[in-house]
């Protein structure tokens, strides 16, 4: 980046028509505060998203005017309780590409969707000598319980290896996926690199040797506009917190005859259909999924929030998203020593941002940022076989939303000068 | 002065940008290392005791400023001292750490610096880092197993385990 654009970075980075940065602020009353007296620039969006007043008026209207256990209760507020969980069931399911709504699971998180999977599909399937196929850049969520899995099964446990450019190695992915594979697990996002993984293809060479295919979507669903069918995916898996929704609720998409073939995973409460004394039968998809009285407010007010992302339109928040990106990575290549991860290319990323300073610190980095109102992620990024294949110990991140602008990357550039300034580096 | 400040005083960052103890040791006693998986901080002491004296320390800390300041503080701080000086040492910085006691202790000299990181709770572990490491070293060498390395794991183990 040359200090040319620097001066006028709106040449090379105008803003893109359509996105209102400064309404779409306004629309997160968490925004308007100081922090240590400085305007709170939040930029640790891949850890969890703020939220817009229409989803947090959303669960106060519901607990105000609708609060009521769903599918049991034959009462007007238990109907429309019922009508509205299913509804949020059905909004899901057009969101991530047109399923069928019985095909969306809904969870506490992402990291229960993928445990779901490998506790009911994996425990059934997976077998001794069989072969589970887990990216390195896997975040413990998606690594972990295929880790755990493969020895409860004595199945082999392969790693697809990453470059250091932040990119998968497809190179040796041909005989990586082989006859014996039966499951590849990989993220659509890196939550470290912001690498966006080709999914579609790596689900038609698992497809075409008998393998399945889960994707871990937590990164990608809040940015891109998602399409579970063209990615060709058997099982993907999101979180509604870092989309605007409320923390508690995850998204588990599986194909309908996958789910139907697997068996329950938690006993109680709405999945069970009948049990008498000598038998039990289970509810139809997706009940069978969701033992127990789920978290329905938070459930509900998911819709909220992929309703404010449909109105923005979610190839406009990645093309706002790709801007900020750019600007961002070019700002961050002007200050002198500091070490960007993943691809500098932003046809191949997501605004998750991950960098190290030779001098400094992630954890200095994060307490000086936070001093001047600046809220960064600094660790592992609970992605600690990625860290060691980097050899570093944690790294700082920052990552934008749609309610980030320059003046935010300005303020998070100006500041890490600061620190070098401050720690005398 | 600004919170953050008080934290990274001059003491702290001068001890940060020359850690002292670098030199090592030709005759170590005792090699203690800790390890703070949450923010991925390391430190190795090698320590050279006689009469239950610990006569020289050498220090190689890798990671965040209070870590690498305080475990070079450590390294001026117990030369010469005993057990039983260390251990109350450690006690007293904990407390100060901790915000149980309301001033620095009057005779701890730049350890005194550290007091400023109390107002920075997340950040109290990083601190303490080489003095659990130590005491958990000379606490398993005075327990009968002076022979190799003794690893001491931080007491913060269980934030590894947080997830995104």
């Amino acid at each position: 980046m040359t200090s040319q654009s620097h001066n006028d970075p709106a040449a090379v980075h105008p803003p893109v028509p359509g996105i209102d940065v400064e309404q779409i602020k306004a629309d997160f009353p968490i925004l308007a505060q100081e922090i240590n007296g400085n305007r709170l620039v939040y930029l640790d969006s891949a850890a969890t998203s703020q939220k817009p007043r229409e989803v947090i008026n959303a669960l106060l209207e519901y607990y105000r005017k609708t609060n009521a256990n769903i599918h049991r209760g034959l009462h007007t507020l238990a109907e429309r309780a019922t009508e509205a969980y299913e509804a949020t069931r059905s909004h899901t399911a057009r969101f991530i590409g047109g399923v069928q709504p019985e095909e969306i699971v809904f969870t506490r998180g992402t990291t229960e969707s993928i445990n779901l999977v490998a506790y009911t599909w994996g425990e059934q399937n997976i077998g001794e000598g069989d072969e589970i196929l887990v990216s390195e850049m896997e975040h413990h969520a998606n690594f972990v319980p295929w880790f755990e899995l493969a020895r409860r099964r004595k199945a082999v446990f392969r790693r697809l290896p990453i470059t250091l450019c932040g990119h998968l190695d497809l190179s040796t992915i041909d005989t990586l996926i082989n006859g014996r594979t039966k499951l590849v697990a990989v993220s659509h996002m890196s939550n470290v690199f912001g690498t966006v993984n080709p999914v579609g293809r790596i689900a038609r060479l698992a497809h075409e040797r008998g393998a399945l295919v889960l994707a871990d979507g937590a990164q990608a669903a809040p940015h891109l506009p998602i399409d579970v069918k063209a990615l060709d995916v058997d099982f993907y898996a999101f979180s509604s917190h870092k989309m605007l929704g409320p923390t508690g609720v995850g998204v588990l998409y599986g194909r309908r005859e996958l789910l139907e073939s697997m068996p329950p995973f938690n006993f109680g409460g709405e999945m069970i259909s009948q049990v008498g004394f000598d038998r039990v039968t289970f509810a139809d998809l997706p009940h069978k999924f969701e033992g127990g009285t789920p978290n329905i407010a938070d459930v509900v007010a998911f819709d909220a929030a992929l309703s404010y992302l449909e109105r923005i339109g979610m190839e406009k928040v990645h093309e706002h998203e790709t801007a900020i990106t750019r600007y961002a990575l070019d700002r961050l290549s002007e200050i002198q020593g500091l070490e960007i991860q993943g691809p500098q290319d932003t046809s191949e990323r997501g605004s998750a941002i991950s960098f190290t300073d030779p001098d400094i610190h992630p954890h200095d980095i994060s307490t000086f940022l936070d001093y001047k109102g600046i809220a960064i992620r600094a660790g592992h990024h609970c992605a600690q076989p990625l860290m060691k294949f980097l050899g570093k110990v944690a790294t700082a991140r920052a990552s934008f939303y749609i309610y980030n602008d320059r003046a935010d990357v300005d303020a998070l550039v100006d500041a890490l000068r600061d620190m070098r300034r401050y720690f005398g580096v | 002065m600004m919170p953050l400040d008080e934290m990274y005083r001059e003491i702290i960052l001068d001890h940060y940008r020359s850690p002292r103890g670098r030199k090592p040791l030709d005759a170590a006693t005792l090699t203690a290392e800790g390890h703070n998986p949450s923010c991925g901080d390391d430190i190795r002491l090698e320590i050279e005791l006689k009469d239950n004296i610990l006569k020289d320390v050498h220090v190689d800390c890798k990671g965040c400023a209070i870590s690498v300041a305080s475990g070079s503080m450590l390294a001026e701080a117990v030369k010469g001292k005993t057990f039983a000086e260390v251990s109350e040492l450690a006690r007293m910085i904990r407390l100060m750490l901790k915000g149980e006691l309301d001033d620095p202790p009057g005779d701890i000299g730049d350890l005194g610096a550290l007091a400023g990181v109390r107002q920075f709770p997340v950040r109290i572990k990083c601190a303490l880092l080489a003095w659990v490491t130590l005491i958990e070293g000379l606490d398993k060498y005075a327990g009968g197993h002076p022979d190799g390395t003794i690893v001491v794991t931080s007491e913060h183990d269980h934030d590894s385990k947080k997830t995104e």
